[in-house]
């Protein structure tokens, strides 16, 4: 059992994890409480790890409570709540020591009662459902409810609050709200009667939560895409990608539609596979409409050969890859950053693109309305590189703000006016000798009509297997993505003052990493960090790379693929770079981290030069 | 190749249409398939189309995949963009142009490789959203640029130039069209401009997908004794059974045709396409009843040409998305965005 300094400790900072079956409606319960802490001020995130099926296998919800505000997976567990019998056994083994594992009692389970370094909570959610609620699907769902108000009294979650957000849920449907209700308080009255309430597990208003918002990174980067403009949405289902499309539609359905004849200022494509949907999205940017795919990584391997025409023939395109694990079809219902490569070099031939790192959902918002404008402005595909953890995960981050004097920029398009007053126009001529030249829209003028192909074309747009021509309008490709560098967004840093060893990363590692860097400051090791936000890579990375002595790469595959792409495309020297790599498919916790630099450093550092004091 | 380039300089006595423009103002660049190929009759028939419609060049939106046929987008109506993308995904770039700017006419051209083998999928679809568009296939049953194997249309029995012969059923895309859900499907022969050319204009008016398997012979791959897809074969096993006539809204009806044989098919823009039936006992709009007629044709050896079928008050890919009238290109960004204070309101749902 906790001691009275250990529970001051762990005020407002735990882990509770939900073992649950899909399918059966936990999510709301597992929001419901997510959400009421986090309305109390108190920082929250919460992760699913769920599988791949409709209903009936395990799925995982954990929640981290954490005062400072720490947004990783943390790698252990307070609290257990064991609602899937199949799964007890393991869930049992995972309570970390002086934890708690709550189950439902009405089949005890003496079985359970192995661990001695653990608190058993049991009560009879079954029982009690079943002789409260008619008819077989509410009692499942009710269920729910019922555990996270038993939870509710356990750690001190405000009631009343729970209660509201309820009310809002339900607002429309008074007969559910008071079910629900109902449900909520058994639980809450059962624990309070039969536990001592609250558990030294507890939390306590804070008042760390104002304007922050809970989102998860697909809805964010819809919504990105709704204030970007964007009219023209193709895609073709594939989990992890597919609630992006679904949030855009909701949004769309909501703000673009118009009220009294019902027209829409906006189509969707479901289209019959991803090459269809990547073929829409050229077609219609090249057309002159926004349009954008989300995706994930089998989709990009099916995109490759038309994002080659898209950056040979220089025409925009926005793919979102929501990666997961792979290889083939993997794990689809997990994260990993392990896409890299295969975005970075896409289609046969010489091709690069430029990728976005977004690493949280406020992130994948701006971002996403960044994609359109580089897009555009260098007329090539942009990638943002999200994940599942991050876009299918509900994030607490600021509230995100819009500034109403944004115009898009829609890049280097000729108007009618600007094309009447041309002798010719030639598509392809880097007339501003910055690498991008002009381009037309079909229905214009007919001046400015040329062939748009991805065979061999001069600067003039004709087609040619002339050496030279082909090399020239080549040759400009590449200055062109070498001017990107200075277009997209730049790395973020923290702490810069060691000048000797730092951490480069990445996306959704950022949570994991600035915890570890605490830890380790704790610890005594001052680290710098570099967190990179996008590819072509900047002056400001050759600069990082270039002044410490020891990089750890921290990155979410197993092949090292950020560590490639940076001894590819910068000056880096390949033997400063340490690799710290996790690949199980759950989010990276810290302790990855921590554990990595530590094993090296510990033997690699001389006292003189150490930065660990 | 069969064109010489031909200074543009326009001849007074050259006919002009309601703009103004003559055929040669819809030409495009110098062809350069093989002479005698039934690809550039097809460009032919094409440039003769868009000239009697009096089209503004710069509305008419050309979209092929790879192959010779979808070359031939660069040999008519220069004035308006091209995009020749990769084999067989035409039909993918045309929805995404169709869902950007609805107000353009999108003309694709594709052959037998492009539609019927790699790019089978996408054409399926492009007919099942009823994409508003016109799609010619240049259908000779062999692979060109490859030097002569054979393509999914080529026939049972039909003999390569080396004397191989073919074992595969074929795929008929005017039966398959039929069988998806196709709202216009028409067969031609690059050689009979009297019918292809209105049925050109007829499917560029149509609201929705509009299909025309052009049989264009291959002169040096497919056009021995032995082959199915010659001149001569075609033009001995050649069946019309239903031919159009295309009508503007504004002009009159002049051409007599016997009382029973006729029938007007009004189009989107109030203009008509007669449909003269050759085979009094066809109806034109009865698909099933199509499919088994071409069926019977098929089993007697005939290639059924004309307008096949017609249902021109199908909902096209736009009315099922309920897009707005203004192309969505053209959306003001005020239009889009919910701004500042949208957002807000946007975000209490996640406070």
């Amino acid at each position: 059992m906790l001691h009275a300094a250990d529970s001051q400790d762990r005020l407002n900072d735990f882990v509770i994890k939900l073992a649950n079956v899909n399918g059966t409606g936990s999510a709301s319960a597992n929001t419901l409480l997510m959400k009421s802490i986090f309305r109390m001020g108190i920082p929250v995130v919460g992760k699913n790890y769920f599988p791949s099926n409709i209903q009936g296998l395990p799925t995982w919800y954990e929640v981290r409570v954490s005062r400072d505000g720490y947004v990783a997976r943390s790698g252990r567990v307070d609290i257990m709540v064991a609602m899937n019998a199949e799964t007890y056994a393991k869930d049992v083994k995972e309570v970390s020591p002086g934890g708690y594992l709550i189950y439902d009692s009405t089949w005890p389970r003496p079985a359970l009662l192995k661990r001695d370094d653990i608190t058993i909570l049991g009560a009879p959610f079954a029982r009690m459902c079943n002789e409260t609620f008619q008819g077989v699907r509410s009692r499942i769902l009710l269920k729910n409810i019922m555990y996270a108000g038993f939870l509710g009294a356990l750690l001190d979650i405000d009631v009343e609050v729970m209660k509201a957000m309820l009310g809002e849920s339900y607002a429309a449907k008074k007969s559910l709200l008071d079910s629900n209700v109902k449900a909520l308080e058994i639980g809450y009255n059962y624990a309070r009667e039969h536990f001592q309430c609250p558990l030294p597990l507890r939390v306590a208003r804070m008042d760390k939560t104002s304007n922050h918002i809970m989102i998860d990174g697909n809805t964010a980067a819809a919504l990105g895409c709704m204030y970007a403009g964007a009219t023209v949405g193709a895609w073709y289902p594939i989990t992890p990608s597919t609630s992006l499309m679904d949030a855009f539609k909701s949004f769309c359905q909501k703000w673009r539609v118009d009220p009294t004849s019902g027209e829409r200022n906006f189509v969707i494509v479901q289209c019959e596979d991803e090459l269809a949907a990547i073929g829409a999205v050229i077609g219609a940017m090249w057309n002159g409409a926004r349009a954008f795919t989300p995706t994930s990584g089998p989709g990009i391997s099916l995109m490759n050969e038309f994002i080659g025409l898209a950056y040979y023939a220089e025409v925009p395109a926005v793919i979102f890859d929501i990666q997961r694990v792979g290889p083939s079809t993997g794990m689809p219902t997990r994260t990993q950053q392990c896409d890299l490569m295969l975005a970075a070099y896409a289609s046969h031939g010489d091709t690069r693109h430029v990728l976005l790192f977004p690493s949280s959902p406020e992130e994948c918002f701006y971002m996403s309305v960044q994609a359109f404008d580089l897009a555009e402005r260098l007329q090539t595909p942009v990638f943002v590189m999200s994940d599942l953890d991050i876009g299918m995960n509900d994030w607490m981050c600021p509230a995100l703000q819009w500034d109403n004097n944004y115009v898009p920029d829609r890049g280097k398009v000729l108007t009618k006016a600007e094309i009447e007053k041309l002798d010719k126009f030639h598509r392809y001529l880097d007339k501003d000798d910055d690498a991008i030249p002009y381009r037309t829209l079909p229905g214009v003028h007919p001046k400015g009509a040329y062939f748009t192909r991805g065979s061999g074309h001069t600067q003039y747009g004709g087609y040619t297997e002339d050496a030279t021509e082909y090399q020239i309008v080549l040759d400009r490709l590449r200055r062109k993505f070498e001017n990107a560098k200075a277009l997209v967004p730049q790395a973020v840093f923290t702490g810069r003052e060691s000048h000797d060893i730092g951490i480069v990363s990445l996306g959704s590692c950022d949570g994991a990493v600035r915890e570890a860097l605490d830890i380790l400051k704790r610890r005594g090791a001052h680290l710098d960090y570099m967190r990179v936000r996008s590819f072509p890579f900047g002056q400001d990375v050759e600069e990082f790379l270039a002044s410490h002595r020891v990089l750890f790469v921290v990155e979410q595959n197993r092949d090292a693929q950020f560590k490639s792409l940076l001894t590819l495309e910068t000056k880096v020297e390949k033997a400063k770079l340490r690799s710290i790599l996790h690949y199980s498919g759950l989010p990276i916790s810290s302790s990855v981290i921590v554990d990595g630099v530590l094993a090296e450093l510990g033997e690699s550092l001389s006292p003189q030069r150490t930065a660990i004091r | 190749m069969s064109f010489i380039n031909k200074p543009k300089v326009a001849h007074p006595s050259l006919p002009r249409n309601e703009l103004g423009l003559t055929r040669r103002d819809y030409e495009g660049g110098m062809s350069t398939l093989c002479a005698g190929c039934g690809h550039d009759s097809v460009t032919a028939a094409i440039i003769e189309a868009v000239w009697q419609m009096s089209m503004r060049p710069e509305q008419l939106v050309k979209l092929s995949g790879i192959g010779c046929s979808s070359k031939t987008t660069a040999y008519f109506v220069s004035g308006g963009h091209g995009f020749n993308s990769v084999h067989g995904r035409m039909p993918s770039i045309a929805t995404g142009a169709v869902a950007a700017n609805r107000d353009l006419y999108y003309i694709g051209v594709s052959g037998d490789g492009d539609t019927l083998s790699i790019g089978f999928g996408q054409f399926a679809h492009a007919i099942r959203r009823n994409l508003n568009m016109l799609y010619i296939i240049e259908n000779n049953g062999v692979y060109g640029l490859t030097k002569g194997q054979f393509s999914a249309s080529a026939d049972i029995g039909t003999k390569a130039k080396k004397g191989e012969e073919n074992q595969q059923p074929p795929v008929d895309p005017v039966l398959a069209a039929l069988t998806l859900g196709g709202t216009f499907i028409a067969r031609s022969f690059s050689g009979d401009k009297e019918q292809l050319v209105p049925l050109i204009v007829a499917g560029m008016k149509h609201k929705g997908f509009a299909i025309i398997d052009v049989l264009s012979p291959c002169v040096t791959f497919n056009d021995h004794e032995g082959s199915t897809k010659s001149y001569e074969f075609v033009r001995d096993h050649y069946d019309e059974v239903v031919h159009a006539d295309f009508v503007a809204p504004a002009q009159e009806i002049t051409t007599q045709y016997a009382a029973g044989e006729t029938m007007p098919v009004t189009m989107h823009d109030g203009s008509r396409i007669l449909l003269r039936k050759l085979d009094p006992a066809y109806d034109p709009t009865d698909r099933a009843a199509a499919y088994s007629y071409l069926r019977a044709k098929l089993a007697q050896g005939e290639h059924v040409t004309g307008l096949i079928y017609i249902d021109e008050a199908g909902p096209d890919f736009h009315d099922v998305n309920k897009t707005t009238a203004t192309p969505v290109n053209q959306l003001p960004y005020e239009k889009l965005t919910p701004g500042a204070k949208g957002l807000e309101k946007i975000l209490s749902r996640y406070r």
